[in-house]
């Protein structure tokens, strides 16, 4: 089928909030435009990394491009270019909407608006792109698909009373989106003789490929023969493969005119090369202006990773080297802390990101981890004049060197129903959050609109957003920038030894409770000495709260005869393999665990 | 399974009336139906093992003073058959007060047993309760009076320390109680509570009605100085002896003396080979079979080495470690041990390293350390 008939293209995406259903109706979307057999079909076709079926949510943009056959008979391309589904990748989701004329707004039909909904939403329509609104799951006991219709058309302020009402679970009502889909997103437009600019939405790293790059082909056209030049990085290449994305594979073509969405191959070796939202030209006849909206992504979070046995320096380098492969957002460079050796400082988009690529080390490269508390960048004003970015206690200055400080905030929406409204606004203030006001979506549910410090946010927002709200509010933020504010380094003292790994920096006003809750945690982490272990939290030279493992009294066997030896003689090798695997600092041993248990400290 | 040197030889008998609450060892009540099958299963293995020379004889369970009269005869008449024993042979029988009669205690001193350990474990009946033996204070002061009767020279009483609802003073009631009747040897044992028993439930409950580790802790500190002072010396973790009396069997198994493990689940160590026999009742009745066969290693030998030297109060010493491991490993482990002298948790005579009471209460945490 020729790829030249740009009215019979349709480019979009599938935007909602987390688990209102989006996966499955792409899945269903796949499955009905019949390119694959319902057995064939993997549950979640899109979602492909392990991790990402497992959470439900997706990491990277997939796109695949399948043929639907519509009621008039004639055959159209459907592009489905799925976006990532977490605040965190709120850049990658803008690009992926650029590539696209319009969104399948998919709405749960009992949960209705969530903030994730509005925020893709205003971005989608910031793109220009024309929103199809879909009522699903509307086979659960409790939907209500007028009312969240209703809803729709009084928030979002689009025509929804024609959209279809159906279950991605249970397949019904598909054909519904499909002709939808056809009638109401409009075919590309775009010049193929033009200069050619076309969109890097995506990149990833294939062993055998290199660097695959993801592009919708705005003007111009792309063929085999064209030299290829990123406009941003300014880096060139002759292309080896061109093509568009069948289910799950990769299917070579010649060209790739205006209006299309498909992937070029060039001899490129690091995906730092292509960065998403970058436009590609022709190195021979290269347009004028690129593509709008690029900009470079910035880690937001920071934290230390190191691996649990020392000796797996080099796999941890290299697992890092590999995954920055498929992730340019990800960052690294080496340190070293006295408590646990040799690591990295790791710069992530969010907690997110930082979970994602921990438990992908941990799991795809099989390496056991420390990671140091998370922090954020500080920009620090020194005496001298100058400015500098810290996103790593240690290295923070001498107090008689700091003229001042700033920290970043952000811009936050979390949607909750009235009822939990108290209990989020007091988390909201315990957290720092400046309030800026209300809106009632309608009369069960209000958006809280906040400024909040990032570092307030970085540790277990989430988690406790969820838990005071019985896991009804959704969050979106947006970083704003930074503000001065009244920051401490606060160092922990374990007999009387700072450790540089669990330092970090924290507003002064929340510095007493932080220290004593972290003090509290590590004393139920370390186990007990020969000698008794004080555990201090200190600002300075200031000891701001203490806790004191006390030393041990009794660990003795009474009773070891012939029978019992065996079973004695392990139970001690084992206990000292467990001491081996503990973090030495002075003459404490400080189990793996206790480092990760200042990140937690919600608990009530 | 066959020794050149003289070896210890330990009997298992796993029956018992009642399980105690705290007891984990291998042993269960309401098979004495078998208990005919199970000494001609012991005949059986005794006789496959025998033509060696035994220098102790140790009968333990479970409640070896409960199976019935004639048991001992028939099974020491085996034992006499078969093996060689040593003239000044300690012979050591596990009784419990309650199920000790004059007859049998006749019949033990006949069968040649010179040695009985009765299980009292507190002189308090509350305790005796809680801990769900089946027997009162008076009853032990029975067993005891008919021990002595029957001509046993050499008795053993264990005493528990951190009984629920037990304290200090409680303690030193029994001490003083037990200490009047000045029997040979002591044990005193600080209660384990094991996963699987009654105790380990109910310390899940109220892990409060249990005297806590600094209580459990003056309680050893306390039980030691006061057998001190009534002339029992300790000799080891949990034993204390008057006049030398120790427990030879026990003694060797602390100095890896090679022992022959007869009966179910029961443990030998033969030819630095440690053998565990089945611990499934029927099947080792129709035939011996092993539940584990393990070769020791070096490093095996070492840890041993180490870990039941160190119970002993007479530790360990640089020339016996270099006559069995070279000069090289004492020398090492010698210097380690230096540390925890340093500390405060060990003593030195000249060569000889060994744990005085505060080591002793954290002995484990040190032992780890020091295993290879």
């Amino acid at each position: 089928m020729a790829l030249t008939d740009q009215s019979k293209i349709r480019n979009f995406c599938i935007i909602a909030h987390i688990d209102h259903g989006k996966s499955t109706l792409a899945d269903r979307i796949i499955e009905k435009t019949g390119l694959l057999t319902s057995r064939e079909m993997q549950e979640q076709v899109l979602d492909n990394m392990d991790l990402e079926r497992e959470r439900g949510i997706t990491i990277k943009a997939q796109t695949v491009r399948t043929i639907y056959k519509a009621k008039d008979g004639q055959e159209y391309i459907f592009n489905l270019i799925d976006t990532p589904g977490h605040v965190d990748f709120n850049y990658e989701v803008s690009r992926s909407l650029a590539a696209c004329e319009g969104a399948v707004l998919v709405v749960d039909a009992a949960q209705g608006i969530e903030a994730q909904t509005l925020a893709n939403c205003y971005m989608a329509i910031d793109h220009d792109l024309e929103i199809m609104p879909v009522i699903n799951k509307i086979d659960l006991p409790s939907a209500e698909p007028e009312r969240v219709i209703a809803e729709i058309e009084d928030v979002i302020g689009i025509e929804a009373q024609d959209a279809p009402r159906i279950s991605a679970k249970l397949g019904l009502n598909i054909e519904d989106v499909l002709e939808g889909i056809v009638a109401k997103i409009p075919a590309p437009k775009g010049d193929r003789e033009k200069p050619l600019q076309a969109l890097i939405f995506d990149s990833v790293y294939d062993p055998y490929k290199g660097v695959i790059i993801f592009v919708r082909v705005k003007e111009g056209c792309i063929t085999k023969d064209t030299r290829i030049r990123m406009m941003a990085t300014g880096c060139e290449e002759d292309i080896v493969e061109i093509g568009t994305f069948g289910p799950g594979k990769f299917i070579p073509c010649d060209e790739l005119p205006a209006g299309t969405v498909g992937y070029i191959t060039a001899s490129l070796k690091n995906v730092k090369d292509t960065r998403v939202g970058d436009t590609v030209t022709d190195a021979r006849r290269p347009a004028a202006e690129p593509l709008p909206g690029y900009k470079k992504v910035n880690p937001m979070v920071y934290c230390g990773m190191y691996p649990a046995d020392g000796a797996k320096y080099p796999d941890l380098r290299d697992a890092l080297e590999k995954l920055q492969l498929n992730d340019a957002s990800l960052q690294y460079e080496p340190e070293t802390s006295i408590a646990l050796g040799f690591g990295f400082r790791c710069g992530f988009l969010g907690l997110l990101h930082l979970e994602i690529i921990e438990e992908r080390l941990e799991r795809e490269y099989n390496l056991d981890l420390v990671t140091t508390a998370p922090s954020v960048i500080y920009k620090i004003y020194k005496t001298d004049g100058t400015c500098e970015d810290i996103s790593n206690p240690a290295n923070m200055p001498d107090p008689t060197e700091i003229a001042h400080m700033e920290e970043p905030f952000v811009s936050a929406e979390i949607m909750v129903t009235t009822e939990f409204v108290g209990p989020i606004m007091k988390l909201c203030q315990e957290r720092r959050g400046v309030y800026l006001g209300m809106e009632y979506m309608e009369q069960t549910r209000a958006l809280l609109k906040y400024e909040l410090p990032l570092n307030e946010i970085i540790y277990d927002f989430f988690d406790a957003l969820k838990s005071r709200s019985k896991g009804y509010a959704s969050f979106d933020y947006d970083l704003k920038g930074y503000v001065p504010s009244r920051l401490v380094k606060l160092d922990i003292l374990i007999n009387h030894e700072e450790v540089d790994a669990l330092s970090f920096i924290v507003h002064e006003d929340s510095a007493y409770e932080r220290g004593r809750r972290i003090c509290e945690r590590m004393k139920d982490e370390i186990p007990r000495h020969l000698f008794e272990i004080p555990i201090q939290a200190a600002i300075g030279n200031k000891i701001i709260a203490r806790e004191t493992v006390k030393a041990m009294r009794k660990d003795v066997l009474a009773k070891c005869y012939g029978g019992d030896i065996t079973r004695k003689k392990k139970l001690l090798e084992k206990q000292k393999e467990g001491k081996k695997r503990m973090r030495q600092i002075g003459n404490v041993e400080i189990p793996q665990a206790a480092f990760m248990s200042v990140l937690k400290l919600d608990e009530e | 399974m066959k020794n050149k040197e003289p070896l210890e030889l330990y009997i298992h008998i796993p029956f018992c009336k009642r399980k105690c609450n705290y007891c984990d060892f291998l042993s269960f009540s309401g098979k004495e139906y078998c208990v005919w099958n199970y000494l001609d299963a012991l005949i059986r293995d005794l006789t496959r093992y025998g033509g060696q020379t035994v220098s102790s004889v140790y009968i333990g369970g479970g409640t070896p003073s409960c199976v019935p009269l004639g048991f001992y005869d028939k099974l020491f008449s085996c034992i006499r058959e078969n093996y060689f024993l040593l003239p000044d042979a300690e012979i050591t029988l596990e009784a419990n007060p309650g199920t000790l009669t004059a007859a049998k205690a006749v019949e033990y001193k006949r069968a040649g047993i010179n040695r009985l350990s009765l299980g009292l474990q507190s002189a308090v009946d509350s305790e005796l309760q809680t801990l769900g033996r089946i027997h009162t204070f008076e009853d032990f002061l029975k067993s005891y009076e008919i021990a002595r009767k029957a001509g046993i020279t050499n008795i053993n009483v264990d005493l528990m320390m951190g009984i629920p609802g037990q304290t200090e003073e409680s303690l030193k009631t029994s001490l003083s109680r037990i200490a009047l009747l000045h029997p040979e040897h002591i044990s005193a044992y600080m209660l384990i509570v094991e996963e699987g028993t009654p105790f380990a439930d109910m310390y899940k409950q109220d892990p409060k009605a249990f005297p806590d580790e600094e209580t459990v802790s003056r309680m050893y500190e306390t039980t030691i100085a006061f057998l001190e002072k009534k002339g029992y010396s300790q000799y080891e973790i949990s034993n204390f002896a008057r006049n030398g009396m120790v427990c030879k069997h026990n003694v060797g198994y602390w100095k890896r003396v090679p022992y022959l493990g007869i009966g179910l689940g029961a443990a030998s160590l033969i030819d630095e080979t440690r053998y565990r026999v089945t611990t499934d009742l029927l099947s080792y009745m129709k035939e011996l079979s092993f539940e584990s066969e393990e070769k020791l290693t070096i490093k095996d030998m070492k840890n041993e080495t180490i870990m039941l030297g160190l119970r002993l109060k007479e530790g360990i010493s640089y020339t016996e470690l270099k006559d069995a491991f070279g000069e090289g490993f004492a020398g090492y482990t010698v210097a380690r041990l230096g540390k925890y002298v340093e500390k405060g948790y060990m003593e030195h005579d000249y060569d000889r390293f060994f744990f005085n009471v505060k080591g002793f209460l954290v002995s484990n945490s040190i032992l780890s350390e020091l295993m290879e």
